[in-house]
């Protein structure tokens, strides 16, 4: 078996029918989606489209309405929780706001998952999170609380304790919200980097299309709990779809601009008045 | 919304709670002896010390100090009665039998649950809003074993040993103020103490303080769990885990005390 005629076609999520809600509103309808291993697979969308959600199914947080979604081959909406359990340690992800442990250092961090869900010696987790530390720049930080850090050195940390388990799948929610254009587009290296150096299969939620177009093999855009078009970067950026078009072009929605013109004529004209 | 429909809905919601409540307890209790001392792992027994410790250091200052003060004001109000009758010694029978059989655990519970309650659900809840738990998940990581087990452990081993303290402030307000008004020596106040208390209640209100603290630390838990949104929710939670054990404490008290009498384990005879 040759990895490179397989890599391309096998997938590592994939998700059918997937329906969620949150609460009474219905927040995902129907998305079926594919990543195969070894890509960077970019999710789009604007604030309220379901990303969020998305991503917490793909984890396993939440429970879906209907549909499956299966990683690795498991059917994590149906498995046992011990069966959940092992699929997540081949998942490491880096959440939006870091989700660093307030009270454990930088090292004591990416250390945890290691002295809990492994039977290594001391010394090495302390060599093994040297090395996580050093692959995202970090080695000298690493005595430093969560706090004492910049956000782009939080969002590094958090990298680093995503991969101490070595795991297949690395899943980023909003690498670079919050962060400056230099240190985001750190990040979009870093993330090419651990594709590059480590095979990792990345799953990216972001709204940032910069960044996305940086790193991207395949991407998405989620718009209302519907994914409206998937494909590589070329065919995304080539499409014709309006609300890709609108993403990609940064134009706000018609009905809000016209609220916001009536809004402001409405306003002047209440000035004009008074004087 | 009828008056009728109202009703309904919050019954609903507090058998909701009720449910929660217990089912959140049974889980942590299976997870005990992984916190424990010897058996659990070395990790988390030093994160239960460390619980021990705070919830320990936070309540005893103010625990002690409203026992006393209660025990005082209460000697005084009582012997300006018993003064009348000529059985001024008898604050010391009131005084012995109130703290060990009542007041004792539930001023330590009060007192604990306005601490450590609140400091819980603001602990938890920040760290649901930061996607600490969500982290801890995805880690393969149990939240309830990781967060809840060891502060459960620590309050059951603490809050005990609080109302034993605590108690023993308030009975000693009774010797600060007979020892100034009819210059009661020491160890005669406390041969009447030890006279008038009876093993039993010393037991049973032991037994009442392990409920309190569960009570405590699961309302707090709970409530930190509700958390949703952002900074603000964490406020929310803090004062909602107050209210809400410090009633529940209350409630609990009276269905114990009343569980005791019809059992017979507290008729003096």
């Amino acid at each position: 078996m040759t990895p490179f005629t397989t890599r391309a076609k096998d997938p590592v999520i994939s998700i059918r029918g997937l329906s969620a809600s949150y609460g009474e509103r219905r927040v995902l309808h129907g998305v079926d989606l594919e990543m195969y291993r070894g890509e960077i697979f970019v999710l789009l969308g604007g604030s309220g489209s379901g990303k969020t959600t998305l991503l917490k199914q793909v984890l396993g947080l939440a429970k879906p309405d209907a549909g499956t979604i299966l990683v690795n081959g498991v059917d994590i909406t149906a498995c046992a929780t011990s069966e959940l359990t092992a699929v997540r340690r081949r998942i490491g992800v880096a959440f939006q706001g870091s989700a660093l442990f307030s009270s454990l250092t930088i090292a004591e961090n990416v250390a945890l998952p290691l002295q809990e869900l492994t039977q290594l010696a001391d010394p090495i987790i302390a060599l093994m999170v040297w090395m996580k530390l050093k692959a995202v720049g970090l080695a000298n930080e690493s005595d430093f609380l969560p706090h004492q850090l910049s956000g782009g050195m939080k969002k590094r940390a958090a990298i680093a304790r995503a991969m101490a388990l070595d795991p297949d799948i690395v899943v980023f929610d909003e690498p670079s919200a919050g962060l400056d254009p230099i240190v985001a587009a750190g990040l979009d290296e870093l993330i090419l980097f651990l594709k590059r150096g480590f095979g990792m299969t990345v799953l990216v939620v972001t709204h940032e299309m910069q960044s996305a177009l940086q790193i991207a093999d395949r991407m998405a855009l989620l718009h209302d709990g519907e994914l409206m078009t998937v494909g590589t970067r070329e065919e995304f950026v080539a499409t014709h779809h309006p609300r890709v078009r609108q993403f990609l072009e940064r134009t706000p929605d018609p009905a809000p601009r016209a609220a916001a013109d009536g809004f402001a004529a409405a306003f002047l004209r209440g000035i004009h008045h008074e004087s | 919304m009828t008056p009728v429909e109202r009703i309904g809905r919050s019954a609903i919601r507090g058998a909701e709670e009720v449910g929660t409540l217990a089912l959140q307890s049974w889980h942590v209790t299976l997870r005990l002896p992984r916190v424990g001392p010897l058996i659990g792992r070395r990790r988390r027994w030093r994160a239960t010390m460390q619980q021990m410790l705070t919830i320990g250091a936070d309540a005893l200052p103010m625990a002690a100090i409203m026992s006393f003060c209660i025990g005082y004001v209460l000697a005084l109000q009582s012997a300006a009665e018993l003064r009348r009758f000529g059985a001024l010694q008898f604050v010391v029978d009131l005084l012995a039998i109130s703290f060990t059989r009542e007041l004792g655990a539930l001023i330590t519970a009060l007192a604990v649950s306005g601490r450590t309650a609140s400091a819980i659900a603001a602990e938890v809840g920040t760290m649901v809003v930061t996607e600490e738990i969500d982290a801890l998940r995805v880690m393969g990581l149990d939240p309830v074993e990781f967060t809840l087990a060891p502060k459960y452990l620590g309050a059951l081993i603490t809050v005990p040993c609080l109302t034993v303290l605590s108690t023993f402030c308030g009975v000693f307000a009774g010797y600060v103020f007979l020892s100034s008004s009819i210059d009661m020596n020491l160890r005669v106040y406390f041969h009447e103490v030890v006279d008038s208390i009876l093993l039993r209640d010393v037991c049973l209100t032991l037994i009442k303080s392990e409920i309190f603290a569960t009570i405590i630390v699961q309302v707090g838990y709970m409530e930190g769990l509700r958390a949703r949104g952002g900074p603000e929710a964490v406020g929310t939670a803090a004062t909602s885990a107050v209210v809400k054990s410090a009633f529940l404490v209350i409630l609990a008290d009276l269905v114990a005390t009343a569980m005791f009498y019809l059992m017979g384990w507290s008729v003096t005879g």
